[in-house]
This record gives structure tokens, sequence and C-alpha cells, in this order.
């Protein structure tokens, strides 16, 4: 279906240019699909990835009883069911008029969290994105994957293979599963944790602690060393995340920063139980994935990242001393501004994993992880609740209202991918536009994509590209919104020209 | 005189037993084959069944064969002036509501039954809504251990996807609909136990439902309260104290600490639904 362009978010368009619409009976689950448009001049004037994957979770739980909405909400996902197990629990805690946890049990939330975005970060570093890394964009698709990287790399792909299990390990011994388990009740924890379980975990974190720190040192030798790293793809743009009360890099709890390309303040510190007054969320019709953006900034200036490169841009500090060190290089890198570009989402990616690493070394030592206060006392119910949480992938909002039976009359939830939406659109037009020649999609195009795509470690990547296969279709359209070119490439990575 | 008091079996029968798969098991007079197997420590998958309450055998699930007695006529028949012998009395009963009778042979642990209740269990299924993934009651779930018993691997049928009411009107009980089997076992337990008639079936077929006796059709209005047996006694998770789902850690759940088949669970499982300990 085509239809002209006349929304308000076309403002500003050649008139014309034209809108695709794709039809839902061309959904397929995984299925990533851009769609690059050229203005008169043959320059990419937009680029678009849909995102043609409808969930419908607001919609189905309407009507379950908000203690169910954890275990319900983290079957969205398969690699990061703890972070809205976690956002959901902290909305359930408003619900039941829990303020503040008991120490084991937000230590033990936080163990679990930390446990999450460690194998979260080492899956997609190792398992999806070092064969671009390490092999290059345009290398052989038949090396390109983790296969080839256990055969070229073995000691690396190992190391990435015993961080994911580790991390998954510190979710089993807490949630009772690796995938989803159930750890929150309303208002804290339902298991303490052993302390056989905690010398288990113990036993194994010196080397997770030397292998996240070699896995930093290749990501940052691979990025500040090689030109095609950092200028690849980079974008300005805002970032949002939580901060601490000192504006520490924070994953569980804390206050929304959200700060303009140059660094600028734009709100700090903001109760995030009041994140509709700063962020609204435009739909438009190619799209199953809403575009949210920043109030203040409107809706076509207020986009903005989310992740571990707008976390560690964002973030004035880090609390464990090698994580910290190395955002202070990072920061040397960006010349003490933010750094913009879009690969160095793998750099942070991996800062946060040696923090996630060194914050677990010290929630095993500290006393109050075996402790069995596991509940705090609730109080007065409330008719919704907020939960807000850094995700592997960003800032993750789990909101809810319910009814006087304590059924979920409504629900929001604005995902980490959904915040990274309209960057990951202008990444891949940045991207199209260096290395687009002509009016044909050239495989080495459909590769480059892809990469800057992946950067964002949205969840399309992570629930379908296994061995780096993503299943992709890039259109090129021309200013008159003829189809000028078609390249597929199958979750089998063969490419075809559909044209 | 009857024909069947004509009839004496071949076989030598032991007074007051019937015998279940060959293990001879004693019964007392009055005791259905269900209570005899239980009291003997033998499993018969059931669900609809709670010793203590008047047996209803509406689940199907403890379907027994009862024949391979072989029979005889201890006098000519009078029509066709010969003798015979057959298992006249090879059945499928229900094991809960059958009487025990001394010589009875009983097939229960077979491929073949076990095949029929995978069956029957697929069938309660997908004529629900249960999404086991994400239920509260997942590893307290007799439901759902009866089909790991049984090998259930898949629901088999195509799904039904009914669209049933949640009744959470009441402070401390919550009535999921979503997850009945029609068990009757709330419905008995309110009258027999709870003095109290909060639970009813209505409705035919595929069109019976659990609803409940009060004024609204509602259970706020009814006079159920969270210490009713009614409230704790539903095997799947349509019935629920409000407001404790998941309180258990996975691995130590009911089913992840016993086999469904251990006799004697009732008071385990009773003490997981009321949130108490073991």
């Amino acid at each position: 279906m085509e239809q002209n362009a006349t929304s308000p978010t076309n403002k500003g368009q050649p008139p014309n240019l034209r809108r695709v619409a794709i039809d839902p009976v061309s959904r397929v689950e995984g299925h990533g699909k851009i769609t690059l448009m050229l203005d008169t001049e043959n320059h990419i004037h937009e680029a678009r990835l849909h995102i043609v994957e409808f969930r419908g979770f607001e919609k189905f739980i309407q009507g379950r009883p908000y203690w169910e909405v954890p275990f319900f909400v983290q079957r969205l996902c398969g690699i990061c069911p703890v972070s809205h197990q976690l956002a959901a629990a902290k909305a359930v805690d408003q619900i039941v008029g829990v303020e503040q946890l008991t120490p084991t049990a937000e230590k033990l939330r936080r163990l679990l969290h930390f446990g999450q975005t460690l194998q979260s970060h080492a899956l997609h570093f190792f398992h999806l994105s070092s064969p671009d890394l390490l092999f290059g964009f345009g290398s052989d698709p038949a090396q390109r994957n983790i296969v080839g990287v256990l055969d070229k790399y073995p000691e690396l792909a190992l190391k990435g293979v015993k961080l994911r299990k580790y991390g998954q390990q510190i979710i089993e011994a807490i949630s009772g599963k690796r995938i989803h388990g159930t750890a929150t009740v309303p208002g804290g924890m339902n298991k303490a944790l052993g302390i056989a379980e905690r010398d288990a975990l113990l036993a194994g974190i010196n080397d997770i602690l030397s292998w996240s720190s070699d896995a930093l040192a290749l990501n940052e030798q691979i990025h500040t060393k090689n030109p095609e790293h950092y200028r690849f793809g980079t974008i300005r743009s805002n970032f949002l995340s939580l901060v601490g009360s000192k504006g520490a890099l924070e994953l569980y709890h804390g206050g929304l920063r959200a700060r303009k390309a140059d660094g600028a303040d734009i709100f700090d510190q903001f109760d995030y139980r009041g994140y509709q007054s700063v962020i609204r969320e435009e739909v438009r019709p190619w799209s199953y994935m809403k575009f949210p953006y920043l109030v203040e900034l409107g809706k076509e200036q207020g986009w903005y990242r989310v992740g571990p490169l707008s976390r560690v841009n964002n973030c004035d500090s880090i609390s464990t001393p090698l994580a910290e060190a190395a955002r202070k290089r990072f920061k040397e890198f960006g010349q003490g501004g933010f750094v913009h570009d879009t690969l160095a989402y793998h750099w942070a990616r991996m800062i946060e994993a040696l923090h996630c690493a060194e914050s677990i070394h010290g929630l095993l030592h500290d006393p109050d992880i075996i402790g069995t206060d596991l509940v705090a006392a609730h109080g007065d119910k409330r008719s919704s609740g907020i939960g807000v949480i850094e995700a592997p992938r960003g800032t993750l909002f789990h909101h809810y209202q319910i009814n006087e039976e304590g059924l979920i009359a409504k629900a929001n939830l604005i995902v980490s991918t959904t915040s990274n939406n309209q960057a990951m659109n202008e990444s891949v037009r940045s991207v199209a536009n260096a290395y687009l020649d002509g009016h044909e999609i050239t495989e080495g195009l459909l590769n480059h994509l892809e990469v800057a795509v992946r950067a964002y470690d949205p969840c399309l990547s992570c629930a379908t590209h296994a061995l780096g296969k993503m299943p992709l279709q890039v259109e090129l359209l021309d200013a008159d919104g003829t189809l000028l070119d078609r390249l597929t490439k199958g979750s089998n990575g063969v490419i075809e020209r559909t044209l | 005189m009857s024909a069947e008091a004509n009839m004496t079996t071949t076989n030598t029968v032991t007074p007051n037993t019937i015998n279940i798969d060959g293990q001879d098991i004693p019964f007392k007079n009055g005791q259905t084959i269900m209570d005899a197997a239980l009291a003997a420590g033998v499993y018969i998958p059931h669900l609809c069944h709670k010793p203590g309450l008047t047996p209803h055998g509406s689940c199907k699930l403890c379907t027994v064969d009862i024949g391979s007695r072989s029979m005889s006529t201890s006098a000519s028949d009078r029509r066709t002036q010969t003798k015979f012998s057959v298992d006249i009395d090879r059945r499928s009963v229900s094991a809960c509501t059958t009487p025990a009778v001394a010589g009875q042979q009983i097939s229960n642990d077979t491929p073949a039954l076990n095949e029929v209740r995978k069956t029957i269990t697929q069938m309660l299924f997908i004529e629900g809504n249960h999404l086991c993934p994400a239920c509260e009651k997942t590893g307290n779930c007799t439901l759902q251990a009866v089909a790991y018993h049984l090998g259930m691997l898949d629901g088999h049928f195509p799904q039904f996807f009914p669209r049933r009411e949640v009744d959470a009107s009441h402070p401390t009980v919550m009535l999921d609909l979503d997850r009945c089997i029609l068990c009757e076992l709330c419905v008995r337990a309110s009258r027999e136990v709870d003095g109290k008639n909060v639970f009813a079936i209505a409705g035919r077929g595929i069109n019976a439902h659990l609803i409940v006796n009060s004024p609204s059709g509602k259970l706020v209005d009814s006079d159920l309260e969270t210490g009713d047996m009614a409230v704790h006694i539903c095997p799947v998770g349509a019935i629920l104290i409000k407001e404790h789902g998941y309180e258990v850690p996975i691995g130590r759940r009911t089913f992840d600490l016993h086999q469904v088949g251990e006799i004697g669970l009732e008071p385990v499982i009773l003490a997981k639904a009321r949130h108490t300990n073991e």
C-alpha cells in the first residue's frame, strides 16, 4: 500500500517524496526491513528501519492481576527478561506502598541485574558483534559469525561463552532459572542467597574480572585505532539515562538525566515517575514501534539515544575503579565531550560489562547479600506504579494502572529499542549516504547497514541473528517512490536480488 | 436365580482383595478401587478426586480397565444349552466411583491407558487458557504435574482460546476461569466441608462453566471466606489467594520436590495453597 506523505511528521519533506506502509501480511518475525528514500538529487533523504513485529503486551495484560505482571511481561524477551521483571517489580513496589526495600532485597536485585547485564553484554559482543569487528564489515559471511570466531580466536570466543555463562549462573542462583525465573515479590524478593550459592559464585569472579578487562581492552583498541570504526555511522544526538544521586553510572535506580549533543542539560535528577511530562511517544504508520521524543525539544529535534553509549557519556563517574579508569579514557577520546560514534556503543558496552563484574565482586563480599530479611512491610495501596531501570539496551519504562480489584487497567511500556528507534534510522541514513554508490544496493552496503543497526543491540537483532545471520531486506526508492532496487538476505545468509 | 449368581470364577480369589497390575490389594467393604489403591500406595492418575469428598468421576483420568477374569457359567445357558467362558465384566471404569469387588483384575499403569489419559489431559489444556510459563500456580499445579507424569509434550489439538472472565471482586480470593477444568472439587468442598454452597456448575457440554452462588454472581457477594477449604482445593490456578503469587521460589514448589504419583501429597498441596509451611 502506498500513501502520499501528509502527516505532520513529514513536514519539511520534498512534496514528491512518497511513504510506503508495510502490509501486515509481510510481517515475518525477526526480519528487519530498511527503506532508503532518495531525494531529487539522489541523496539519501530518509532511512526507515521497519519493525514489523507486533507483540501487544500492553493490551493483553489488561485485566490480569498486578502481582502477576513481572512474570508475564518478562516473556517479552529471552535475553533480558530480568530487566522486564525488575522494572515491573519496581512498579509493583509502588502499588503496594513500598518506597524502600530491605538492604538484602535491594542488593539481591542489583546482583541479579548485574548478572543479567553482564551476560547480555557478553552475548552481544562475543556472539553477535565480534565477527564484524574482528573480521571486518565486508569479510566473507561464511566466516563472519561466532563459529568463525571460535575457529580463529578460540580462546577469546570461549571467554565470551564463559562470561555469559557466569551471568546466567547468577540469574539462576537468585531466580531459580537461567531464563524466565521468578525472584521478585511485591516489596522484595522470594528467596535468600544461600552461603553455598554465594561461595560458588565467588569461586569464579576473578576470572570474570580478568576476561571482562580483556574484552574491554580489545574493544577500546579496535575503536580508537581504526578510523573506519570511529567515523562509521556517526551521528550527533541527545542522550537519556538514569544516573545516581551524585551523577554516577546507575543501572538499577536513579534519576533521569537528559543532555543535548553538546552536553548541555535538558533535565537532571528527574523523578522518573513523572516521565510523561518530559517524554512523549509519536506513532508513525509505517512501523509498529513508537518514536519517543523529549517534550522540551519537540518531535523533530527531541529524539535521543539510550543504552551503554548514552549511560557512559551521561554519567559523571563510575563507582568501580577499573570501569572508572576506562570511562576517563573514553572521555579523553571524546576530548571531554560526548562520544557520538555509533560503534562506540561496543566500547561503552564493555566498560559496563567490567563495571558489572566489579560490582558483582563487591556484592558477593557484602554480608547483606546472604541476609534473610527479604520483604519490606507494605504501605497503603496505590492505583499506579512506574518502574524504570537501565536494561542492557537502555532505559526501560514500565507504567501500570490498576483498578480497585487489583487488576491491570492500563499499561505503558517504553522499551530501550523503542527509544533508539529514530537514532537507528539516522545511523542507517548516515551509513547509506557514505556507502551507497549509484542506484544499486550492493552486498557491501547491506553488510554495512547491518553493522550500524547491530551496534544498538536492538531486540530485533538479538532475537533473530544468532550466528550473525540477521534476515534483512533493503529497498531503495527514488524521489517518485519508484522501487529502484531490493536486496534480501535470508536467515540462511543467502543474498538475493528480488526486484 | 440370576445369571450372575450362577457364575463362579475359575480363578482363586482371595477374599476382599482386588488385583491391580498383578498386585493383590486388600480393600474394605464400601471402598472404591481408588480408595483401595491409595490406601495400598498405588497411584492411579486423577484430578477430580480428593479423599474425604464424595467421588465425582468427572475428569476420567482415573479410568482403569477391569477384566481378564475368566468367567464361566456353572450351568447350561437356558437358551443355548451350552456352557460359555468370557470376560463378562471387561470394561473401562472410573476408579474413583467404582466399588472394589473381590477378585477384580484391574489394569492401571499400562501404555494404552496412559496414552488415553494423556489425550484427556491435552483436551483439558486446550479447552482453557493454561499459560503455564507465567501462571502463579506453576510448579504447584496438579494438572501440570499430571501432564509431566504422562509425558505430555504439547496440546496436540487446536487451542480453543475461550474468552472467560476473571472475578477479582472478593477482597482476598480471585477466580480465574481461564484455568478452570470443571473438576468440581471447589463445589464439593464448599458444600461438604465448609457447609456452604458457594460454587456450582452451570451449562452443559462445551458450555459448562463454574458459577458463583450469589445475587450478583460475583465472589464478593458470596459467603466465601479465606479459610474455606473451597478456596484452597483447586488443583489448577483457577481459585487463588490474592496478592500471594510467586512467593515460593523455584526449586521449593510442591512438584519441584515431589512426584505427583507420591501417595499422601494432599496435606503438602493444601499447605502450599494456604501459603503455610508443609
